[in-house]
């Protein structure tokens, strides 16, 4: 069009540039636009600003967008069905009459306006990212009103699916990290049609992306999908479904977008997807965390994740630890059978099962797995072998879970018994039969030895650990010991019960002091000094 | 006016007061007629309380009363208080009699009467004259006795007139002047019979008495003359020998001569009062017996230690000091002894210890430690030696004054800079300027004083602030081990001050200590919980680690500050990555302080194995068979920090002779050459070593020694060179030697339920219905409710009876008074009357 003219704006729009009267420029020039056809193009103006160099333009310029759009959307001046390219433009605009032609201008400049916004989701500045996802997110409200195709919309269901995509996309950025806009985002996925295409958007974007590149990691763009995905929660029930951005006016009961199980299927389909290719360790580590109550209650076939956690479980370490409470979840409700599950529980018994993170995860799991009363004694009397051999190594904390655990175990099996009571008639001593490198537990010879690790912790510096142990040497009463809310006992909660303790008299030592590095068997000092 | 007559008038006026009270009730008067036992034999006062039971063998104080009787006494004795108060009352002078035994009730009026009498009688009898009534009173002259100066006039003049002064005084006063006779009419007139038998002979007496003088005056002369003439003639006699004497020295000479002999003999008698005067003291102890007094302490000491480890209840009284005065203030102040010195564990005397601290030090030291300990007492800077009584040390001053001035002016000068009381600090930036600037023994000779100047016997906030600056003090070491480089030389000298003040003060020392390690505890899992991994702590933490050790036992069972510091030890050795040479260096500290705090008891401390095995891990060099043993974190079996310790070229190994870390290697560590790398390693790893050597001996005789040792053996046996590391093999036998002593467990035997016993159990009870108490306490808490219930009825009752005793009274004064007043008015109209009568009478007469 008028090439000259709009060098004239530019000019114009560099010379003042004072942020509030840009406002309110802005502000009067959409007025203007709307009001008044002939002041079209203005229009250029306000996309100039878009690209602005200035944060607070930009944003300014992203709202008037957002305005003067939804307005024209709303009007229907928007030009409907699909836009000419390139050499049909001319012949396809001869045809039209004036009105047609502001519609296909104004349809043109739109798309434009889309286009760039979703650049903007790629901007440095998050001010600038969150109000253009605002304000894409508002077209694709307005286009799902007032579709731009020119469909019978009683056969179809109008809703943006490439606007979304788009902006999913974006969101799924392979070079940066989006976790914060992501969780911006989460607001919009509340509403269960906007769910369900970006459900299908994720499943298309990562089945793209990662097959591209043949399996191999990607962390920033896995990590956004995590957390993108991890966002996304289906309510229980079908009557949950209620908040729809677009409603339908006919034919709703009808539509994908309202049915529970085609959100379960989506969301399943969208996991495995995901779950199919290679992750970092850490993400493993993220979604076997989040996997028993966030993913696998929205599955419709929850037993399809069995591959996924019988490798994960096989992993080995703190994976396979996690790994554990899927797999209980499968066993319990969906009825797995897992063959060799107690001997791979039992080889998970390593010394840095005390000091991972989820320590209290994991016990509170092993206890589950081993308060069936229908175990077999030697697998009992190995677990407490190896758990009281393993406690040899552990910090005071996981003591305080461990011997009540391993008493517990001796009260469910009262034949265990023999582990901490076997009178013998001859007073020899004994060595241990019991093997640790043993990975069978039913060939571990943990029945024929006792739990003289207990009696060595008799002996722990600390005081509850060493009364904790000293409760093996009378008969253990009836009832079992509440293990649940040790599990999450810190040191600093041991310290503090020590610290916060008044006492009348506090005890002192009674060797005078003379020097630092002197006293206490003078070790320090040995091998230290004051330089 | 004299007593007797202020006693008439007062019981004259006494009587008249009585007067309107005289009207007692006639049953009061009959009552007073009567004997007590005719009143109990009378039926009509006597008032039998019937009782409901007769009890057999109770004997009842209140089966017979005596209404009247003691209505009666309730009167007077109201009558005599209550009465006489509210006479008293809106009245603010107040008449004291002061008659002898006036307000003793005890005493019989007749006693009263009598002992009156004697009073007075002897009061006139102890007068020497009758004439002198003022005889009490002395008669003064400018402030001066007149008595006393005319005693001095006898000596001055000696004229003959002295005799006849004091006559002057006494009698003659009375016989010339006659001036007794107006005086006597005053007296009593008890007295007059015998004035006027004197009274005749009077002339005769006065003749007499002037007849006595004059003899008396010319026998004097006589006697005056005679002495005259001796003297002169002794003088005569003298003049003729004085040639006689050879050496004639002069007057003055002598004089001066005398002085200093005699001031000699004070000294003497002074040193004599001022000596220790033998005392009676406790006999001397032999050796023998000092040693096993020694002896019973130290094991009175460590039993109670021992008891304490096992984790069995501590009496409250065994804490406290055996002998702990009734005064004593629980402050740590003991009068006799040295003042530094404090509290239950005293081990070994002061100056032994004072030689400990000092060791080494040249004998200039010592006497500066010396000087240092008397500074208070002796502010004039003088030096003392032997003895350290204050009493003697006068005399001492004296005696023995600067044998060697030299040293001493060097004391001087090297004191001149150091006051000798500080004001304790009230902030810890105070103690910072204090100490700031001062060496090492000067900043522990300032907080010796400064603890000295506020100890807590002189005032009554220093106990506050001197606590307080344990806490200030405990920031400061923590301070100067931040610094870089560490002042750990000036923490070491502060330790012993640190030492006293606990001892002083335990509950604040376990107070700040307390703090410390709930402020490192709580940012330690602040940063675990973030990051999931800590920096070893600081060298100011392990400082204070080192200190908790020297302070505190750590060989309770549970102590409030040593079981915290053992699980932040324990912390550390399991959450702190290694990452480098220094942080090597600091868990072997924390290893070091993690043996010595377990030495004595023999706990099992797992973190301090877990640790040292990966030490030793890493110095592995192969560590792709590793196989048989598994390290635990924070050690990683692979990994970027896991050759820390590999030992590169194994010719330095040769050279290297084992030298002492030092503990600022912890944060700093230089390491530009390559040999000194090798050294700092090679010294770890013998650290290392060492550490796991202690820790077989500690712990030999735990049931699961092989279990908890095997990572160590294999690692040593199997991927350590024997030749690199001498002492490998010694630690390979002394694991494998350990005995293995091993019993099946067997749970202990349950006392056997004692059979049920068929024996009645007889249970008291002696409520005779009324409700009581189980236990003590409830029932002395019912007994007072009654009693207390009792009382109060009581009360009531009394002040009840007083208000209607009150309102009687009162009813009777109004009666009183309206009769008198009705009675002045008939009488003022009769006397109208009669003056009417008489008038209308003239009246008439004229009119007739």
């Amino acid at each position: 069009m008028a090439p000259s003219k709009r060098r004239n704006v530019i000019l114009r729009i560099t010379a003042e540039q004072s942020g509030k009267r840009a406002k309110i420029d802005l502000n009067t020039k959409v007025k203007d636009v709307l009001q008044d056809k002939k002041n079209a193009n203005d229009v250029f103006d306000i996309l100039e600003l878009l690209e602005s160099e200035k944060e607070k333009d930009v944003v300014n310029a992203v709202n008037a967008c957002s305005k003067l759009f939804s307005t024209l959307l709303e009007k229907k001046d928007l030009f409907l069905g699909k836009l000419p390219t390139g050499e049909e433009e001319e012949a396809f605009i001869g045809g039209l009459s004036a009105e047609e032609k502001y519609r296909l201008f104004m349809r043109q400049r739109y798309s434009s306006c889309v286009e760039m916004l979703l650049e903007h989701l790629d901007h440095e500045l998050y001010s600038v990212k969150e109000s253009a996802l605002c304000c894409l997110m508002k077209f694709a409200e307005g286009e799902g009103r007032h579709p731009l195709e020119d469909l019978d919309w009683s056969e179809h269901y109008s809703f943006p699916r490439e606007l979304l995509q788009g902006v999913v996309d974006r969101l799924l950025s392979r070079t940066t990290e989006n976790s914060m806009l992501i969780s911006r985002f989460q607001e919009f996925l509340e509403m269960e049609d906007v769910r369900y295409y970006v459900m299908s958007s994720i499943r298309e974007n990562v089945g793209k992306v990662l097959a591209k590149n043949k399996g191999a990691l990607i962390p920033v763009y896995q990590n956004n999908v995590f957390s993108l995905m991890s966002n996304i929660s289906i309510p229980s029930q079908e009557s949950g479904l209620t908040n729809f951005m677009i409603k339908q006016e006919a034919k709703h009961d009808d539509w994908k977008v309202a049915k529970l199980n085609e959100h379960k299927r989506a969301f399943e389909k969208m996991w495995l997807g995901f779950l199919k290719y290679k992750l970092p360790s850490n993400m493993y580590k993220k979604i076997l965390v989040i996997l028993h109550d966030s993913i696998l209650p929205h599955m419709s076939k929850p037993t399809l994740m069995i591959d996924f956690l019988t490798a994960a479980y096989d992993v080995g370490g703190a994976i396979s630890l996690l790994a554990l409470n899927g797999l209980f979840v499968l066993i319990h409700q969906h009825n797995l059978d897992y063959p060799d599950f107690y001997k791979k529980l039992y080889n998970l018994l390593e010394p840095s099962v005390f000091h991972v993170k989820y320590r209290a995860r994991f016990f509170h799991l092993a206890n589950l797995f081993l308060s069936s009363s229908h175990l077999p004694l030697y697998l009992v009397a190995a677990f407490a072998k190896r758990l009281a051999r393993l406690a040899l190594t552990a910090p005071p904390t996981a003591l305080l879970i461990v011997l009540p655990f391993i008493c517990n175990l001796i009260r469910r099996h009262p034949s265990c018994r023999v582990l901490v009571h076997k009178p013998s008639t001859q007073d020899e001593s004994v060595e241990d039969p019991y093997l640790m490198e043993e990975e069978d537990p039913a060939q571990c010879r943990a029945l024929e030895s006792s739990l003289w690790e207990i009696k060595t912790l008799q002996s722990h510096y600390h005081p509850d650990v060493a009364k904790a142990a000293g409760s093996i040497n009378t008969p253990l009463s009836g009832l079992e010991d509440d293990i649940s809310e040790l599990l999450e006992k810190t040191t600093y909660e041991l310290m503090e019960r020590d610290l916060k303790q008044t006492r009348k008299t506090v005890p002192l030592e009674f060797e005078t002091a003379t020097q630092l590095l002197k006293g206490g068997g003078d070790v320090l000092g040995q091998h230290f000094c004051l330089g | 006016m004299s007593e007797v007559s202020a006693q008439s008038v007062l019981a004259h006026l006494f009587q008249m007061g009585k007067v309107p009270k005289k009207k007692r009730s006639v049953a009061d008067k009959v009552r007073k007629a009567k004997t007590s036992f005719e009143i109990k034999n009378n039926p009509f006062e006597v008032k039998i309380n019937r009782k409901k039971f007769d009890v057999l063998g109770r004997k009842s104080k209140h089966d017979v009363g005596l209404p009247g009787v003691s209505r009666s006494k309730a009167n007077n004795k109201r009558k005599e208080t209550l009465l006489k108060e509210y006479k008293q009352k809106g009245r603010s002078s107040k008449f004291i009699d002061k008659r002898f035994g006036e307000y003793d009730t005890q005493m019989a009026p007749e006693d009263k009467i009598l002992k009156r009498f004697a009073l007075e009688r002897q009061r006139v009898h102890d007068k020497k004259d009758l004439y002198n009534l003022n005889e009490d009173e002395e008669l003064t002259h400018y402030g001066q006795s007149l008595a006393e100066m005319e005693k001095f006039n006898d000596a001055v003049d000696s004229d003959d007139e002295s005799e006849e002064k004091g006559l002057l005084s006494a009698e003659l006063t009375a016989s010339h002047f006659g001036g007794g006779g107006l005086l006597r009419k005053k007296t009593g007139g008890q007295q007059d019979g015998e004035e006027t038998h004197r009274a005749k002979s009077r002339q005769e007496l006065i003749d007499e008495l002037i007849q006595k003088s004059k003899q008396e005056k010319r026998e004097r002369q006589v006697r005056k003359e005679e002495s005259q003439e001796l003297t002169e003639k002794l003088d005569q006699e003298w003049k003729s020998i004085q040639a006689l004497l050879v050496k004639k020295t002069p007057k003055c000479d002598r004089a001066e001569e005398e002085k200093p002999k005699l001031e000699q003999y004070d000294m003497m008698v002074r040193e004599l009062v001022f000596d220790m005067k033998a005392q009676p003291s406790e006999k001397l102890k032999t050796p023998e017996e000092l040693a096993r007094e020694e002896r019973e302490k130290l094991q009175k000491l460590e039993s109670d230690r021992l008891r304490r480890m096992m984790g069995e209840e501590v009496e409250e009284s065994s804490q406290s000091q055996s002998h702990i005065s009734a005064d004593d203030l629980h402050d740590g102040f003991i009068l006799d002894k040295d003042d530094e010195k404090t509290l239950s564990y005293q081990v070994g005397d002061k100056r032994r210890q004072a030689v400990c601290v000092e060791d080494g030090d040249a004998g200039e030291e010592e006497e500066e430690e010396e000087e240092d300990d008397n500074a208070d007492e002796e502010g004039r800077r003088r030096r003392r030696r032997g003895s350290r009584r204050p009493a003697m040390m006068k005399k001492m001053v004296t005696l023995t004054w600067s044998p060697s001035k030299k040293i001493k002016a060097q004391q001087e000068a090297a004191k001149a800079e150091l006051p000798y009381t500080f004001t304790a600090p009230e902030s810890y930036s105070d103690l910072k300027d204090l100490l700031q600037g001062h060496t090492p023994d000067n900043q522990r000779l300032i907080v010796a004083r400064t603890q000295k100047s506020n100890h807590a016997s002189l005032a009554v906030g220093n106990k506050l602030k001197l606590q307080k600056m344990f806490g200030f003090l405990l920031e400061y070491i923590g301070e100067l081990a931040t610094r870089s480089p560490p002042e750990l030389v000036a923490v070491d000298k502060l330790i012993p001050e640190l030492y006293s003040m606990c001892q002083m003060f335990p509950e604040a020392a376990c107070k700040a200590m307390q703090s410390i390690f709930e402020d490192a505890g709580h940012t330690m899992e602040e940063v675990l919980e973030v990051k999931g991994h800590v920096p070893f702590p600081a060298l100011d933490m392990l400082v204070y680690l080192k200190v908790t050790g020297l302070l505190f036992p750590t060989s309770d069972f549970r102590h409030p500050v040593t079981t915290p510091a053992l699980l932040y030890i324990s912390q550390a050795l399991t959450k702190c990555p290694v990452r480098s040479l220094q942080d090597v260096t600091s868990g072997l500290v924390l290893c070091c302080l993690g043996v010595e705090y377990v030495t004595f008891s023999k706990r099992f401390l797992p973190e301090l194995i877990n640790f040292l095995a990966g030490t030793l891990h890493l110095a592995v060099k192969d560590k792709t068979s590793l196989g048989s043993y598994t390290v635990v974190p924070p050690f990683r079996p692979t990994g970027k920090c896991s050759d820390l310790l590999v030992l590169s070229d194994s010719e330095s190994c040769a050279s290297w002779t084992k030298k002492s870390l030092p503990l600022s290697a912890t944060r700093h560590l230089e390491l530009r050459s390559d040999p000194t790398q090798t050294q700092a390693r090679l010294t770890c790893v013998s650290t290392c070593l060492d550490l796991v050597k202690r820790c077989c001996l500690l712990y030999k005789d735990l049931p699961s020694f092989t279990c908890i040792f095997r990572p160590i053996r294999t690692l040593l046996s199997e991927h350590l060179s024997a030749q690199t590391l001498p002492e490998l093999l010694q630690i390979l036998e002394s694991i494998g030697g350990a005995a293995v002593t091993r019993c099946r467990l067997v749970l202990e035997k349950k006392k056997p339920i004692p059979l049920k016993l068929l024996t009645p159990k007889i249970v008291e009870v002696l409520d005779y219905g009324k409700k009581r108490g189980c236990n003590r306490e409830e029932r002395e808490k019912e007994r007072l409710k009654h009693k207390y219930k009792k009382e109060f009825k009581g009360a009531l009752r009394e002040i009840r009876k007083d208000t209607r005793f009150l309102a009687r009274e009162k009813l009777t004064e109004v009666m009183d008074r309206d009769s008198e007043r009705k009675r002045k008015v008939r009488e003022l109209f009769g006397s109208l009357a009669t003056q009417e009568g008489e008038w209308k009478a003239l009246k008439r007469m004229k009119s007739k």
